[in-house]
């Protein structure tokens, strides 16, 4: 790669990157953000054509004009958004990804034979829409390795995996990059790029600001060359007695039955939160988190006693009504529960700000101050938008991340529920918005956070407990808690680990 | 062998013959859904497909070449729903509807002149002494090309979706048009072909009414043909062979109410003939309603415009 650029209206993706990468190498691209790695490998894979600069594949120039010319010289990618259809089954999934593929039989034969070469077991039949994230990648790696492609391309692979599935994903990449495969891995999560990658280039706004071999170079140090600043980890004011009677948020035998299909039904589920706690809930995916949202939400109503607020009982009221008396929501998907994905920042900013905020004026909504409020959030919380009146879709995931919670965190809230709140998020924003809701929890209001990510949990929470199949264990405080004892918590949990990401 | 004065042998031969246009039109629809489009328009390339088709029977004097200009009609007309939605990302619901009444506008400004003339006929396929077999002679071996035609179409759409490489394309593109143009595949190529060819389906199917069916031109011929082929594709599920099955059902329910008619039947005309409305309003409450849904199984991308922005 030499002197790459990718303009587009508005925005320079990448300006003038180069970089280059060796046989069965594994290169890490490095960056925040929007720093333009993606637009890189979509250059490389022929999705966009560079503006201007030249790449050079095996000493002979090259510019494909279409995916299926990368492929053809031995390049494969596997894609961020998971570019799979539900409703085909893997062997189908696969074919389509190919360029001239077998019969039918036959290749689901060779998937059998491929997948359990590297360790990753897959029915050929199976429908994508009814697998795991984790099995969905290996469809997608699988799809590649069917190429023998001689440049595997991986764009944030591991940020819907669980750890186990991480470290199967570690361990065959490994074993392709000793075949000889080079691996382009795109990723902001240091941790893994200091125990995968053999070098690394950093991207900043476009632009290559470093290279380094991360093996030799802290997670710190690699963070503050990404992000171009020293990142300090978040400060807690300490703890103030509010000498309230009743906790801020208390849940008592919260029994409800999910509306998900397939979800978890919640099982006496019980905690107290006061006023200036942050309650860490942990748990692998799937285990009744989004249930227990939506009953903290209102959005599942339950009991009037279930969930009281500081000795009020308001289990029965709908979401509005509880923000009415302090309640704010993050939920987990950004497109579609957090924001309405074609609407405006400005129009999202009404939807949960208007009752809090006061946005409308004799039923009408008061445009000039809900464009003050977004533009509030997206100041104070450096949300990378054109505008805004751009539409939620057009954000980048970690920009609209930090837009939802700005926005729910700007209103004065009493009681905080948020799940998963640095979510595809990389290092920079991910401490800003945990000081952020230390911030809010010093300023008393009680806080709830569902995350998968044990260390960020540790970090954030004053107290700590486990959602395992619908059941909370007792929480217990932060301070003092070994990694044993997590585990033990953790109990019938499929074993998350600490430590993994970073 | 007559119940109510109404055979039961020839209920059945004719309602294979009432069940052409529809399942023809609705074979097409499949086609153009399963790549993720939802063109309305069907009532509307029916009609050209009639008043086309008509015209280049009543000209060149040869049926066949009939049914080719019906088809050649109805293409054309859906080459505007494909160049709206496809190249100026116009609103799919809309431009369907908007191409229903303008196709029963055009056709009728077309087929000034033509009303009250006869169009050559369309003769039954000469299978000799097979047609003679009783019962089954009768049901199988009496009808028209396009009979045959129309279930060849069945199992050829079915064997081209399910088994080859073009019918996979479709389907991906119709599931998920994001995956599809990141895998390379050009999203919006594939629809174009799949609504030129819903259209030439839909318009041989309203050239079977005006030519074999009716036979002859009158103003809004197809009288809602259309409208019953989109309820089939829905009742089917998206699966060719519950097309053949819905549009027997259809055509034979049809069938019956003509011949309960013509047998002086008790039941008043008006319930008769607002039968296969109504039934067809019933399966759809019934299929979309509750446990049904999920198993409906549409494409996912249907109704979507595509555009690729990244």
């Amino acid at each position: 790669m030499e002197g790459l650029t990718k303009a587009y209206p508005g925005v320079v993706a990448n300006s003038d990157v180069s970089f280059t990468l060796k046989a069965g190498e594994v290169h890490a691209l490095l960056g925040e953000n929007g720093a333009g790695k993606s637009t890189m490998v979509k250059m490389i894979y022929g999705l966009v054509k560079p503006d201007s600069g030249r790449m050079i594949w095996k000493g002979a120039p090259y510019a494909p004009a279409e995916p299926r010319a990368a492929r053809a010289s031995g390049v494969a990618m596997v894609f961020q958004h998971f570019s799979l259809f539900e409703a085909l089954n893997v062997a189908e999934n696969v074919a389509l990804g190919m360029e001239n593929p077998p019969p039918m039989g036959e290749l689901a034969a060779r998937i059998k034979a491929v997948s359990e070469e590297y360790g990753l077991p897959l029915d050929p039949s199976r429908m994508v829409g009814d697998l795991s994230a984790g099995e969905r990648q290996r469809v997608e790696i699988i799809r590649c390795l069917l190429q023998d492609p001689k440049l595997l391309i991986m764009d944030e692979p591991t940020s819907v995996l669980t750890p186990q599935e991480v470290e199967i994903l570690f361990k065959t990449l490994r074993q392709l990059s000793a075949e000889g495969t080079a691996i382009l891995y795109i990723s902001h999560k240091l941790e893994e790029i200091r125990t995968l990658c053999d070098e690394a280039t950093i991207l900043r706004r476009g632009k290559v600001v470093g290279t380094c071999t991360p093996r030799e170079r802290t997670a710190r140090e690699m963070a503050e060359m990404m992000v171009g600043a020293v990142l300090t980890p978040p400060e807690r004011a300490p703890r103030k007695d509010w000498g309230d009677t009743a906790p801020a948020l208390s849940v008592k035998g919260l029994s409800v039955a999910s509306p998900i299909p397939f979800g978890t039904a919640l099982k006496a589920v019980g905690f107290d939160v006061a006023r200036g706690e942050v309650l860490g809930i942990a748990g692998v995916a799937g285990n009744g988190q989004d249930e227990l949202l939506l009953a903290l939400s209102g959005e599942i109503r339950s009991e009037p006693g279930m969930v009281t607020a500081a000795g009020v009982p308001v289990g029965t009221l709908g979401p509005a009504a509880r923000r009415r008396i302090g309640f704010v929501m993050a939920p987990e998907d950004r497109l579609g529960h957090a924001a309405a994905p074609d609407m405006s920042l400005v129009e999202n900013a009404f939807l949960t700000g208007a009752i809090r905020k006061g946005l409308t004026r004799r039923g009408f909504i008061d445009w000039a101050a809900t464009r003050d409020f977004a533009e509030a959030v997206i100041r104070d919380y450096d949300v990378r938008t054109p505008s805004s009146g751009a539409a939620a879709r057009s954000l980048s995931g970690g920009n609209l991340q930090k837009f939802v919670i700005g926005r729910e965190l700007s209103q004065a809230p009493e009681v905080i529920v948020i799940n998963q709140p640095t979510w595809g998020v990389d290092a920079a924003a991910a401490a800003s918005i945990r000081q952020a809701i230390l911030d809010r929890a010093a300023a008393g209001a009680a806080v709830v956070v569902i995350s998968q990510d044990l260390d960020e949990l540790l970090e954030v929470s004053d107290s700590f407990a486990v959602l395992n199949e619908g059941r909370l264990t007792v929480p217990r405080p932060v301070k003092g808690l070994t990694i044993d004892e997590i585990g033990l918590m953790m109990g019938g949990a499929h074993g998350m680990e600490v430590a993994h990401h970073g | 062998m007559d119940f109510g004065g109404i055979n039961p042998v020839v209920l059945i031969a004719s309602l294979m013959v009432a069940a052409v246009p529809i399942m023809l039109a609705a074979l097409g629809e499949l086609v153009v859904e399963k790549s993720g489009v939802l063109n309305l328009g069907v009532e509307g390339m029916m009609i050209m497909g009639a008043i086309c088709g008509f015209m280049a029977a009543v000209h060149t004097g040869s049926p066949f070449l009939g049914f080719i200009g019906g088809a050649a009609g109805g293409a054309v007309l859906s080459l505007v729903f494909a160049v709206l939605t496809q190249g100026l990302l116009a609103n799919q619901v809309a431009t369907g509807l908007a191409l229903t009444l303008f196709g029963l506008g055009l056709s009728s400004l077309m087929g000034q002149g033509y009303n009250g003339i006869k169009p050559p006929l369309t003769g039954a396929v000469p299978f000799g002494p097979l047609r003679d077999i009783p019962v089954l002679g009768r049901i199988l071996f009496s009808h028209d090309w396009v009979v045959y035609f129309s279930i060849a179409a069945t199992a050829l759409v079915w064997w081209v979706l399910k088994a080859t490489r073009l019918g996979l394309v479709i389907r991906a593109v119709g599931e998920n048009h994001d995956a599809a143009h990141a895998l390379g595949y050009k999203v919006q190529r594939v629809r174009l072909g799949c609504i030129l060819f819903g259209g030439a389906m839909a318009g041989m199917g309203g050239a079977y009414i005006s030519l074999a069916r009716v036979p002859q031109w009158t103003d809004g011929i197809t009288a809602g043909a259309g409208w019953i082929a989109l309820a089939i594709v829905v009742f089917s599920s998206w699966k060719p062979w519950r097309i053949l099955i819905g549009a027997y059902l259809f055509g034979g329910i049809s069938q019956l109410q003509l011949s309960l008619q013509a047998s002086g039947s008790k039941i008043p005309v008006g319930y008769l003939s607002m039968a296969p409305y109504l039934i067809t309003i019933l399966v759809l409450v019934i299929m979309s309603s509750g446990r049904a849904k999920a198993s409906l199984k549409a494409p996912a991308a249907l109704g979507q415009n595509f555009h690729a922005s990244r």
